[in-house]
C-alpha cells in the first residue's frame, strides 16, 4: 500500500451542493467498507467482491484484506472512492427538539419542578410479544448502558410487559394514577401497529382521556413524524434510551 | 502465595458470613416446592411432549395438582399411584394426560418408600443418561485434551438454530471453545419450557430440548474434526430454572448460566420462587457435572463498577455458599465478575486488575467467568475493539478460566460472524503474545493495586455482614444488591411457592444428592 502518489485531478473546492466523503483530501471521496461473502477465500472471491464496491458507487476498489473467517466465508476490508454526491442544503430532518439530560439531572429537575414522583405507565401493547423495547427503557438494567427508568430514585414506573391490551393499560394508568404512558411496538408487520397506536388514541378521546397524559411511542420503525401523526406526544426510533425518553416528558409536564 | 498479599483471615471471614446467609435460606428452602420443580420431576421421570395446544405434558399434570390444592405433596406420589392402581407406564400415563384422559387428584397419594419402589426405574433410566453424558464429556476432554488458558466463549443469537448451528461452527472452527445460544427475549418469564426445533426468535433462539439436540449434534461433529471439545451453554434462569438445567443434563450441556439472585433483581422474579428454582436447578447441574456461571457481571451493568466492586465479590462468596449446599464441587462453580470500569476513570485498568486477580487468587479453583465490557461500549467500534484489548490483557494475565469475547459492535446489533472471528483473532493474539506475563510480574507492597483489593475485600465483608444480620430476603427488601429493591411477595411466579406438606417426596432429587454426597 503505502503513499497515495496518483495526481489528483478532481476540484477540490468543498461544494456543499456535491457533498463527498473526506479521506486526506477534499472530494477525494473516500470510503471504507467491510462486508463478508459466504464464498471461500480466492480470487473469485476478491473479484466479487471488488464488482460489488463498484455497484455500491465505490471506484477503484481496493480490498486492502480478505480473510479467511470460515471455509466458504471470507471477509473484505475494501477502500475506494465514492462517486455519490449528496446536496446538504436540501436535506430536511424532521426530528424531535429534545434536549437530552442525564439520569442525575432529570433526578434533579423532578425534585425542582414537581411535588411528587413522576409515575410511569409501560407496555408492549396489542398482540406485540416483545418486551425487549420497554424493557429497555424501563428495567433497572436498561440497555447498552443506560439504566431503564425503574432505576430512576423519584420515577414510580410499572412496566406491564407484553401483549397488553390497551383498554387494560389505560385502566392501570388510571388505577395509578399515572403521568406519562409509554407505548412500544416492536412487530410491524403488515402495519399492525399502526392499527393498534391509532385505537389507543381513539380510546383515550372518547374517554376524555387524551389530554390527562403524556403518550410517548417507541420502537424500531417508530419516528417522531409518525407519532404526530397518529396523535402521540413523541416517537422515539432505534437507539434512543431511558434518558432521551425521561427528557422529554419531564418537560411536557412541566409545560402542562 | 498471594500477590495482591490479602488477608487469608479475612478471606475466611467472608466465607463464613456466606456459610451463615446460604444456610439460612436453605432452611427456607428446604420446605418448599415450586410449579417448576415438580415440572422437572415429570421431565426426570421421562414425561415429555406437548398436547394439541402446545401445552407440554409437564405443565398440565402440575397445573391439575396445582388448581386442586394438592401440589404441596409433590407431583411424584402421584404419579406412583397412577402407575400402582392403572398397572400402567409412564408413557401410558402421558398418552392419557395428552388425551385429556386422566386426572391425578383421583389418586390417593402414596407412602414415600412405595412412591420411590414404583418410581425407581424411571429415575435410574433418567440419572443413568445423564450420567452416561457426564462419562462421554470426561472421556472426550481426555481423548482431545484440557486447553490451558483461558476458554473461548462465544455467543450465537441469530433466533433460528439452524442458523445458530452455522455461526456456532464458524465459531469453532475459528477458534471458540465454549458456544453459547442466546435465548429470546422474554423466555425466562415465560413459565413453561416451548417445544420442538425453532427457527423464530427475537434477539436469540428459544431454549427447547430439540434445540439442545440439534446443536450439540453440530458441535460434536465440528469438535471431532478440530479434534477439539466444543462446550455448549444454555441459561437455567428465570421461571423454569431446573426444567432446562434437566433438559441441559439430558442432551449433554456443559455450562449452564444459573444464579442466585439474578432473576430476583434484574427480571422482578419472586425471591421465594428463585431461591428454590436455583436450589434444584444446581444439584441438577452438579449432578450433570455442568459448570455453571453466575451472574454478578450484571450488577455491573447497573451499578458503577468502581464503586460497587464489593458487592460483586460478595456476591461470588454468597453464589458460592449455595452451590456448596447444592453439593456442587468447586471445579463447576463459574463464579461471574465483568470488566466494566468507565474508560474515562484514571487507572481503571488498574483496578480491573485488581479486582480480576483477587477473584483468582480468592477462589483459586472456580472456573471464574469474566465478561466483556458492555456497558461503555459504544457505535464507535474501532475504540470498542481497543476495549476489548485491555480486557483480554486482564483475563490472559490473571488467568481467568470462562473467557467470554467482547464484541467490537456491542453497542450496535448481535454479532455478524465476522465480529465474532475478530474478537477470537483480537483474543488469541493477545493469549499468545501476553502467555506468561502474569507470572512475571509482582505487584508493590503498598501500590494501587494492592491496595483496592484490600479494600474491596474489606467493604465486601462489611457487607455480607450486613447481609448476615438481617437475612437474604430483607437485603433484597432493602436493595442491597445492584440498589434494586425487590419485596418478598411481589415478583412475577409466586403463586407457583408451595409449602411442602409431610408427605411430599421429590425422589430425584434425593437420589441425587444421595450419590453427590458419596462423590463429595
Amino acid at each position: 500500500m503505502g503513499y497515495d502518489m496518483s495526481s489528483k485531478t478532481f476540484n477540490k473546492e468543498l461544494d456543499l451542493k456535491k457533498l463527498k466523503p473526506y479521506g486526506d483530501t477534499m472530494n477525494d471521496g473516500k470510503v471504507q467498507v467491510s462486508f463478508t461473502l459466504p464464498v471461500s477465500n480466492d480470487e473469485q472471491a476478491i473479484e466479487a467482491a471488488k464488482e460489488l464496491a463498484k455497484k455500491m458507487g465505490v471506484e477503484n476498489p481496493l480490498v486492502a484484506e480478505s480473510i479467511a473467517i470460515d471455509e466458504t466465508f471470507t471477509m473484505f476490508i475494501i477502500y475506494g472512492n465514492l462517486v455519490h454526491t449528496v446536496n446538504y442544503d436540501d436535506i430536511e430532518v424532521i426530528a424531535l427538539e429534545n434536549d437530552v439530560l442525564s439520569k442525575y439531572e432529570i433526578e434533579d429537575y423532578i425534585d425542582e419542578n414537581f411535588t411528587k414522583n413522576i409515575v410511569v405507565v409501560g407496555a408492549s401493547t396489542g398482540t406485540d410479544a416483545h418486551t425487549v423495547g420497554i424493557d429497555a427503557i424501563m428495567n433497572m438494567k436498561g440497555f447498552a448502558g443506560h439504566y431503564g427508568i425503574e432505576r430512576y430514585r423519584n420515577i414510580d414506573a410499572y412496566n406491564m410487559g407484553s401483549s397488553v391490551e390497551n383498554e387494560e393499560m389505560i385502566k392501570k394508568a388510571l388505577e395509578v394514577n399515572a403521568d406519562v404512558l409509554l407505548i412500544s411496538q416492536t412487530v410491524t408487520q403488515k402495519d399492525v401497529h399502526i392499527k393498534n397506536l391509532v385505537n389507543m388514541i381513539e380510546l383515550l378521546e372518547i374517554e376524555g382521556l387524551r389530554d390527562r397524559f403524556i403518550i410517548i411511542v417507541g420502537g424500531p420503525r417508530i419516528n417522531h413524524e409518525l407519532a404526530k401523526e397518529l396523535g402521540f406526544d413523541a416517537g422515539f426510533g432505534p437507539k434512543k434510551y431511558a434518558e432521551d425518553v425521561a427528557s422529554f416528558f419531564i418537560k411536557a409536564l412541566k409545560k402542562d | 502465595m498471594s500477590k495482591l498479599k490479602l488477608s487469608k483471615d479475612k478471606i475466611n471471614e467472608a466465607r463464613n458470613y456466606a456459610t451463615d446467609i446460604a444456610m439460612q435460606t436453605q432452611e427456607f428452602i428446604d420446605v418448599h416446592t415450586t410449579v417448576t420443580v415438580e415440572r422437572t420431576i415429570c421431565r426426570l421421570l421421562g414425561i415429555d411432549g406437548v398436547d394439541e395446544v402446545e401445552v407440554p405434558l409437564p405443565n398440565i399434570i402440575v397445573s391439575q395438582l396445582q388448581d386442586s390444592g394438592n401440589l404441596k405433596h409433590g407431583v411424584a406420589t402421584y404419579i406412583a399411584s397412577v402407575i400402582k392402581n392403572e398397572k400402567i407406564s409412564i408413557d401410558d400415563l402421558a398418552s392419557r394426560i395428552m388425551s385429556n384422559n386422566l386426572d391425578l387428584n383421583e389418586y390417593a397419594p402414596l407412602r414415600k418408600d412405595e412412591v420411590i419402589k414404583i418410581l425407581q426405574p424411571y429415575i435410574t433410566e433418567s440419572l443413568f443418561k445423564i450420567k452416561q453424558n457426564r462419562i462421554f464429556r470426561e472421556n472426550q476432554q481426555l481423548k482431545y485434551g484440557r486447553k490451558s488458558g483461558p476458554l473461548l466463549y462465544v455467543i450465537v443469537a441469530t433466533g433460528n438454530i439452524y442458523e445458530d448451528v452455522v455461526q456456532a461452527k464458524a465459531a469453532a472452527r475459528a477458534g471458540a471453545d465454549v458456544i453459547a445460544v442466546i435465548r429470546t427475549t422474554g423466555q425466562s418469564l415465560l413459565d413453561f419450557v416451548p417445544y420442538g426445533p425453532t427457527t423464530e426468535g427475537f434477539g436469540g433462539t428459544y431454549a427447547t430440548q430439540a434445540n439442545f439436540k440439534i446443536m450439540r449434534e453440530e458441535l460434536d461433529a465440528v469438535g471431532d474434526q478440530l479434534e477439539r471439545y466444543i462446550m455448549l451453554v444454555n441459561y437455567a434462569s428465570g421461571l423454569c430454572m431446573p426444567e432446562i438445567a434437566a433438559m441441559g443434563a439430558l442432551e449433554r450441556l456443559d455450562m449452564m448460566l444459573n444464579d442466585s439472585l439474578y432473576g430476583i433483581l434484574f427480571r422482578d422474579i419472586n425471591m421465594k420462587r428463585t431461591f428454590v428454582d436455583q436450589y434444584f436447578s444446581r444439584v441438577i447441574n452438579a449432578y450433570s457435572g455442568i459448570i455453571i456461571n453466575t451472574g454478578e457481571d450484571n450488577y455491573l451493568t447497573t451499578s458503577d463498577a468502581v464503586t460497587e466492586a464489593h458487592t460483586v465479590l460478595a456476591s461470588q462468596f454468597i453464589n458460592e455458599q449455595f452451590a456448596h449446599k447444592a453439593f456442587m464441587k468447586e471445579e463447576l462453580q463459574g463464579l461471574g465478575h465483568a470488566f466494566e470500569i468507565d474508560p474515562t476513570v484514571e487507572n481503571g485498568f488498574l483496578y480491573e486488575y485488581s479486582q480480576a486477580l483477587m477473584a483468582r487468587e480468592i477462589f483459586p479453583n472456580a472456573p471464574l467467568k469474566y465478561m466483556p465490557p458492555t456497558k461503555h461500549m459504544t457505535g464507535n467500534i474501532f475504540k470498542g475493539q481497543v476495549q476489548n484489548a485491555l480486557f483480554n490483557m486482564v483475563t490472559t494475565a490473571t488467568n481467568q478460566s470462562i473467557h467470554l469475547l467482547g464484541m467490537l459492535t456491542e453497542a450496535v446489533h448481535t454479532p455478524f460472524m465476522s465480529d465474532r472471528y475478530l474478537a477470537i483473532e483480537n483474543a488469541r493474539y493477545i493469549n499468545t503474545t501476553m502467555k506468561d506475563f502474569g507470572n512475571e510480574i509482582e505487584f508493590k507492597k503498598d501500590g494501587i493495586i494492592v491496595n483496592r483489593a484490600k479494600q474491596v475485600l474489606d467493604d465486601s465483608i462489611t457487607l455480607l455482614e450486613e447481609i448476615t444480620n438481617i437475612g437474604v430476603f430483607e437485603s433484597l427488601e432493602r436493595g442491597i444488591f445492584a440498589g434494586i429493591k425487590r419485596p418478598r411477595n411481589s415478583g412475577k411466579g409466586l403463586s407457583g411457592v408451595f409449602k411442602k406438606s409431610e408427605h411430599y417426596i421429590n425422589p430425584v432429587l434425593d437420589q441425587m444428592i444421595e450419590e453427590l454426597k458419596e462423590e463429595l
